[in-house]
């Protein structure tokens, strides 16, 4: 689960971890107020207003049909009321978020932590994630601050410090410390770096997070180390045991389809194409995808309907993938390991019924047990759905609708 | 011969008294599976299935002489199912269950690599030895005795493949279902090289999908290893997006080298039989075997 900048530095300052201090608006007027509020803290000037949605590029990305950045650095409330207005209820369009953009519903508005002082603010990078292939924690830093850090590995991969954790016995003072000079700090600064990354990686922990991405972190000018940015998912997992992290959900960022699929437990990812599918298993699903592409066609999402696959379940999956008004025709893909096809069968033809007339092409395609009873019924039913037994059946006959509709 | 489960296998089932664990344990019976009892914690001295139930693995395996172990507890509880069924010095220990957390598969993998244990899944369809031993939730009616192994992270994928390979003609020694989880027990390369070492597999289905480097690992090493036996390979997700999730807690393209093209193109290059369309995996397996 994604999370937002402003409740991933919450979880980050509960654990000890300097954070560049910010208030969410959800108005311009909140926001003038949260920054009269963040002034009189810091003793400045200047506040930062970020745009928060769930994509990076926000600094480079702008509102669209203007010329607002979705970071911005305001100098006076007033250009505070500014941004803010031309920030939220906006779209904004970042290279994360696709042409199509997010819209803004809140901004933070943070504190300048580029004051001025004995020396030169330092900007650096930290994240926390899996290292799948050994199967533990890794931390990686790098002296690189503000760049994507795919960037750093490709070009000067030796300035990319990393620290595998042993799950053992955990994060190690002397890990902590190796990060910390890696990172060419010293004195002030390198103690502070040191309880950073501890307390960031004891925050990792004990959320269950799936990844820390802190980008970027920030020595100041009077050598404090603090998080400007906190890129945080948490693993989906083990929500059931941080409800209060399982409350951080913010539905508003999601796809409304998606959003309906998962209130009825299917498993659906939107995407841009043509054919819709529903099918039983994640690796069939996309498997189903890549021959819906392969006929000619372009899928137009992921969906698995899990092992149930009854009318209940076929009709919700239906339902959702109509709304999709791309979509011209759908195969579903039911391979009846458990689950019987002839069942599998009557469920569509309800499900069909249920809803009416569906004004796209169907093709079913079900295998596995009772297979020929179910196709059986699906060519009795005097439905316009087309049944398909094999594989290779079922893309042919996707290939057929892709070339007759035009596709 | 045959690989990890077989018919002298001594099965209990994790979980033996609720509804999956009861459900499928019955399945698992009526193929034959050897069956010895099952484990749930308070219902010891119980009778289930017919079979003993026993209030821990330790007891299941001093008593029954259990030395496979398939776990259908829920999430929350799998990672210490796992932990106690490599503690009571349960061999091979296929976990079914999908969901649990990546922090315990941590743990649990810290946990078993000093022991001698062999850990399929978690979230995985199981193991299936054609016509002698199934341990897990497989249809065994599409599988039938003969000797093309079979690799794979998917469930119903794996079952395309096995009906595939059954109406070609073409029999299976054992199918490895290894999970979908970005941590897993036993890994593409790992279950590769059991089936490129057993006597009784000709040739292999490998089936993959994107997210993680498991497959190019295997890739790589069947080159290395000479490409012994012929390989047919498939990865789902082709036309996934970049970082979206795609079922699988692991299925998600992170960068450049996860993708189903690159994957794919490392196949190739180590001379594996690489399908676009896994409806070909039948017909391209009877070609690789020169059919």
């Amino acid at each position: 689960m994604n999370i937002h900048e402003y409740q991933g530095k919450d979880i980050l300052k509960r654990y000890g971890v300097r954070i560049q201090e910010g208030i969410v608006a959800e108005s311009p007027e909140k926001a003038v107020e949260a920054a009269k509020q963040i002034m009189a803290q810091s003793g400045s000037k200047y506040v930062v207003v970020k745009s928060q949605i769930h994509a990076g590029g926000r600094g480079k990305g702008r509102i669209r049909g203007m010329e607002q950045r979705g970071v911005a650095v305001a100098k006076s409330v007033d250009e505070v009321r500014d941004i803010a207005k031309n920030l939220i209820g906006n779209v904004l369009v970042t290279h994360q978020t696709g042409p199509e953009g997010k819209k803004v519903n809140k901004v933070l508005v943070a504190q300048d932590v580029f004051y001025p002082g004995a020396s030169e603010p330092k900007e650096m990078y930290i994240s926390i994630l899996l290292d799948r292939s050994k199967a533990c924690n890794v931390i990686m830093a790098s002296t690189e601050g503000g760049m994507d850090i795919e960037e750093v590995a490709a070009s000067t991969p030796e300035k990319i410090v990393k620290e595998w954790i042993d799950p053992a016995v955990g994060l190690q003072p002397f890990q902590a410390r190796k990060i910390a000079f890696g990172l060419g700090l010293e004195g002030e600064a390198f103690k502070e770096m040191v309880k950073f990354v501890t307390a960031l990686y004891k925050a990792y922990v004990d959320t269950d997070a799936s990844m820390f991405e802190i980008n970027p972190v920030l020595k100041t000018s009077d050598n404090k180390i603090l998080a400007v940015d906190a890129k945080v998912n948490l693993d989906d997992n083990a929500l059931y045991r941080h409800p209060d992290l399982a409350n951080l959900r913010d539905i508003t960022e999601e796809d409304p389809l998606e959003v309906e699929a998962s209130a009825n437990d299917l498993n659906y990812v939107k995407l841009d194409g043509n054919v819709g599918c529903m099918v039983n298993g994640a690796g069939l699903a996309m498997a189903t995808m890549d021959i819906i592409k392969l006929s000619g066609g372009e899928p137009a999402n992921f969906l698995d309907v899990g092992g149930g696959a009854n009318a209940k379940t076929v009709e919700a999956g239906f339902r959702i993938i109509l709304k999709d008004p791309n979509v011209k025709a759908i195969l579903i893909n039911i391979f009846g390991g458990i689950v019987r096809c002839d069942r599998v069968a009557t469920g569509v033809v309800e499900a069909y019924k249920a809803i009416g007339d569906i004004p796209v092409p169907i093709i079913v395609r079900l295998q596995g047990t009772n297979a020929a009873e179910g196709a059986k019924i699906i060519d009795e039913s005097g439905l316009k759905v087309q049944s398909a037994v094999e594989l290779k059946e079922a893309a042919e006959k996707v290939r057929n609708v892709v070339q007759e509709m035009g596709l | 011969m045959s690989v990890l489960v077989n018919k002298d296998s001594k099965v209990i089932v994790q979980g033996f008294t609720g509804s999956e664990g009861s459900f499928h344990a019955q399945q698992m019976i009526e193929y034959g599976t050897n069956v010895v009892g099952g484990v749930t914690p308070g219902k010891g001295g119980q009778t289930h299935l017919d079979r003993p139930v026993f209030n821990t693995v330790q007891q299941a395996v001093d008593e029954a002489g259990a030395d496979v172990s398939i776990i259908f507890v829920p999430p929350a509880f799998a990672a210490d199912a796992i932990m106690e069924a490599a503690d009571a010095g349960i061999k091979v220990i296929i976990c079914i269950t999908e969901g649990i957390p990546t922090e315990d598969m941590v743990a649990v993998k810290n946990y078993i690599a000093d022991k001698e244990v062999r850990l399929i899944g978690p979230n995985c369809p199981g193991v299936m030895t054609a016509e002698e031993c199934k341990v897990g939730i497989m249809p065994g009616f599409i599988f039938k005795k003969g000797t093309v192994g079979i690799v794979s992270k998917s469930g119903t994928l794996t079952y395309e493949a096995v009906d595939q390979l059954t109406k070609a003609g073409l029999g299976q020694s054992t199918a490895i279902g290894i999970g979908g989880d970005p941590i897993i027990g036993t890994t593409t390369k790992e279950a590769v090289e059991l089936l490129m070492n057993d006597p009784e597999t000709e040739a292999i289905v490998m089936i993959g999908e994107i997210g993680g480097g498991m497959e190019a690992e295997a890739a790589r090493w069947i080159k290395a290893d000479g490409n012994r036996k012929p390989v047919v390979g498939f990865i789902a997700g082709q036309t996934a997006p970049k970082g979206r999730r795609m079922g699988h807690a692991g299925a998600i393209v992170g960068g450049a080298d996860d993708t189903a093209a690159a994957k794919m193109a490392i196949m190739r290059e180590c001379g594996i039989h690489v399908v676009e369309s896994p409806a070909l995996i039948g017909d391209t397996m009877l070609k690789a075997l020169g059919k």
